[in-house]
């Protein structure tokens, strides 16, 4: 699957399926701290990703000036 | 995952209510939220005007968004910091904001821009002023929203302080027990002494809800932090009581509607205003403040209260204005190394 990071903007591809909470294990990113997005809706920690999903994970701090 | 509400598939969990919620009750229950705590604490009455300080990050846009659903009339305020690209940025996204969500609701968008009005941006009041930049930013800002405010006849200021902000400031004001700003941390601050009211609907809801409500209204907002507060005590406060939240889910709320509830009275005002106190270079840590100058005068520039001759902001853009503008990368904080 293919995955949008931010702070910096990159993206990575992740073998799938996986779920959400393991995808996010293996980065080691907590699920208080980002959030799970695919086709403009939130995705929750218990779903499951297809290997051609294409998703962000964003951080929930950030900023505006 | 399902809706505590209607029982279809959920979107969010919201650990510390042990809640999940669908995109529809999600969005209701962040309206409620808003709600509750404009009626709690008597932040204002339908009817009043009122002007949000609009950044272009995810609280501020997402707080006239909701504040707009629920029937307010509000404009937006935005100051232009010059904060290079990322400035650029967050304008644009304000911008886009308003034309789409504010603007046929009745919202209209205030535009200050700090270089083109005061011959100043942030990133060169730190470096002439020997400032840190979060310290020059929140000092130019408090003063342009409480002139807006007041200029434009609004019956109240209102700012995207959500939970974790409010819970970060306050782990920051007691570690270093800032009795002074301890008694002035509240999310309403009554107009007095030339300065607006203050208030700030969002402290029920978490960073991390105000995002996910960006997300799910459509709303597109600036998600980089701003390249100048990277590493700032702000967010290693933010950090430290997120660790705690994630052993104990409602430790943040606790902790900050506990202190509303408990203690924040016991900081008397008086108290406060006799030992004043100016801003710590932080965001946030005293962004509430309604008489950190005293009420002694006004300034000779600008008429503002101050308990100088001339006011802090004044100062500022004196010492600034004819300097050639400072790059953001001349004054950008140096990454710390991660300390164990």
């Amino acid at each position: 699957m293919r995955v949008l990071l931010r702070q910096p903007t990159r993206t990575i591809d992740v073998d799938g399926p996986m779920s959400v909470v393991k995808l996010l294990h293996r980065l080691d990113l907590s699920r208080e701290a980002v959030l799970v997005i695919q086709d403009g809706t939130l995705v929750p920690g218990d779903a499951y990703l297809q290997d051609d999903a294409e998703i962000e994970i964003r951080p929930v701090i950030s900023g505006g000036a | 995952m399902k809706c505590k509400v209607c029982s279809g598939p959920g979107v969010i969990d919201i650990r510390r209510h042990n809640a999940n919620f669908c995109s529809e009750h999600f969005l209701r229950y962040c309206r409620q939220q808003v709600e509750k705590v404009i009626h709690e604490f008597r932040m204002a009455s339908p009817g009043e005007r009122l002007l949000v300080a609009v950044s272009g990050g995810k609280d501020s846009l997402a707080l006239w968004d909701l504040l707009l659903e629920l029937g307010y009339e509000a404009d937006g305020l935005y100051v232009g910091l010059g904060i290079g690209d990322y400035s650029v940025e967050s304008a644009r996204q304000v911008k886009a904001f308003t034309d789409r969500f504010a603007a046929p609701r009745g919202g209209s968008l205030i535009e200050v821009d700090l270089r083109e009005t005061y011959d100043i941006d942030v990133p060169t009041a730190a470096k002439v002023g020997k400032r840190v930049p979060c310290s020059a930013c929140g000092l130019s800002k408090r003063h342009l929203f409480d002139k807006a405010a007041i200029d434009g006849g609004y019956d109240a200021l209102v700012t995207g302080h959500n939970l974790d902000d409010e819970a970060a400031v306050l782990y920051g004001n007691v570690m270093r027990w800032q009795t002074a700003y301890l008694g002035r941390q509240r999310p309403h601050l009554p107009a007095e002494n030339g300065f607006p009211r203050k208030i700030k609907p969002l402290v029920r809801l978490s960073e991390r809800e105000m995002a996910a409500y960006c997300v799910l209204r459509g709303i597109d907002y600036q998600i980089d932090e701003c390249p100048m507060a990277v590493g700032n005590k702000h967010l290693q406060y933010k950090a430290a009581l997120n660790m705690a939240e994630e052993d104990t889910p409602g430790m943040k709320q606790a902790f900050y509607f506990g202190f509303l509830r408990e203690a924040v009275d016991r900081f008397a005002p008086d108290a406060a205003a006799r030992e004043g106190g100016q801003s710590n270079g932080e965001p946030g840590s005293d962004g509430s403040t309604n008489d950190a100058e005293g009420s002694l005068g006004l300034c000779q520039r600008c008429g503002s209260p101050t308990n100088n001759e001339v006011c802090s902001f004044c100062t500022l853009v004196e010492r600034t204005s004819g300097h050639d503008p400072v790059p953001v990368e001349l004054v950008r904080r140096p990454a710390k190394r991660r300390q164990r």
